[in-house]
């Protein structure tokens, strides 16, 4: 499914089945999103990486 | 069970997809919505008597904290809380690794910055300055001399957490331009990649390229021993090829597998031997809660 990016409104594809808390990208402006409804499947800003993320 | 995530990945998509197609009941939990109080029992989204927890958390503290909040219940989790603890920090699993006898590269550590340069020049540049903590290549510095040392030194000593004081140095081996990447789900060795990188760090989350690694006993005897030593579960070792055979670099404990997964394409299945190997802690654990209860199982 394609929606659009809250941040530029360019199209933000999503590979089905989406799910909650999935993350995207938008190719447009590099936002990097979060899926935080599915009913309808709704996206915001994903919060910012932080210091003690990783493997 | 239970998948732990804050935020869902291709990792996390292929895990529930794996989950689905084995018809394992799950639910997904959102660690940052995770609240409870002690001892109360399971609550909100934390849910009820689950038999494990896959903890797939990305931020290292709210992983951590989520593995013991979990075991406190009784419940199974992968990786353990103890495991997590030890893939944290780099000194932690250095000493574990060396009393288990796996090769590693020349490790050497200072307390404090001042004592750093000291410590490096003892050990001979090129030498790897890391921190404790910290993933993906972040803060790692090459230093070529002392000189160098001390720039990188300076830094560290002006950095606002205690723990970036403490100094982690280990030669630089001398790599063919790719480190290697193995993935063990228990006792099972699940694959490894070669990672190519064109500057000498090869983390995933820096670019660097994976292509299919054949797995021979030089590889994975080195791997499975390093993933036993940190406590055991689902990790990704990371080794180096030294002169006289591969060197682990370090235990990864909430496992990137993206790029290893494209580089073996329909060959191996990464999600599936981890769901293997949560439903096996599962039912270990089982058995053994039933054991201590004095239950005939
Ligand atoms: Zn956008």
């Amino acid at each position: 499914m394609t929606l659009a990016c809250p941040e530029c409104e360019g199209p933000v594809r999503l590979a089905e089945p989406v799910r909650m808390s999935e993350i995207a990208q938008c190719a447009d402006c590099s936002s990097e999103l979060e899926v935080v409804g599915l009913d309808p499947v709704t996206l915001e800003l994903a919060p910012e990486i932080e210091e003690d993320w990783g493997e | 069970m239970a998948v732990l995530a804050s935020r869902v990945r291709y990792e996390e998509k292929r895990i529930f997809a794996a989950l689905e197609r084995r018809g394992v009941a799950y639910a997904h939990v959102d660690t940052r919505r995770l609240g409870e109080e002690l001892g109360a029992g399971p609550a909100g989204n934390g849910g009820p008597g689950y038999a494990a927890a896959l903890n797939r958390e990305i931020s290292h503290s709210r992983a951590l904290y989520a593995s013991l909040l979990f075991e406190a219940r009784g419940v199974a989790t992968v990786n353990t809380s103890d495991t997590i603890t030890v893939c944290g920090d780099k000194l932690r699993t250095s000493l574990l690794l060396r009393r288990a006898g796996v090769p590693v590269p020349r490790t050497a550590v200072a307390l404090a910055p001042e004592a750093g340069a000291d410590a490096a020049e003892r050990l001979g540049f090129p030498v790897v300055l890391k921190p404790l903590a910290g993933s993906w290549g972040r803060l790692v510095a090459a230093v070529h001399d002392r000189d160098q040392a001390e720039t990188v030194l300076e830094h560290r000593a002006a950095l606002p957490t205690p723990q970036q004081h403490i100094v982690y140095l280990q030669e630089l081996v001398d790599k063919p331009g790719r480190d290697i990447r193995v993935i063990v789900a228990g006792d099972e060795v699940v694959g490894a990649t070669y990672r190519y990188s064109d500057g000498w760090r090869t983390n995933a989350a820096r670019g660097a390229r994976s292509a299919p690694c054949p797995l021979t006993p030089e590889l994975t005897g080195p791997a499975r021993a390093a993933a036993r030593a940190v406590g055991g579960g689902v990790l990704g070792v990371d080794l180096v090829e030294g002169p006289g055979g591969p060197l682990v670099l370090e235990v990864n404990h909430t496992v990137e597998f993206q790029g290893f997964q494209d580089a073996h394409g329909d060959a191996v299945d990464v999600a599936d031997a981890i769901v293997a190997h949560l439903l096996d802690a599962a039912s270990r654990d089982g058995a053994a809660a039933g054991a201590r209860r004095g239950e005939a199982r």
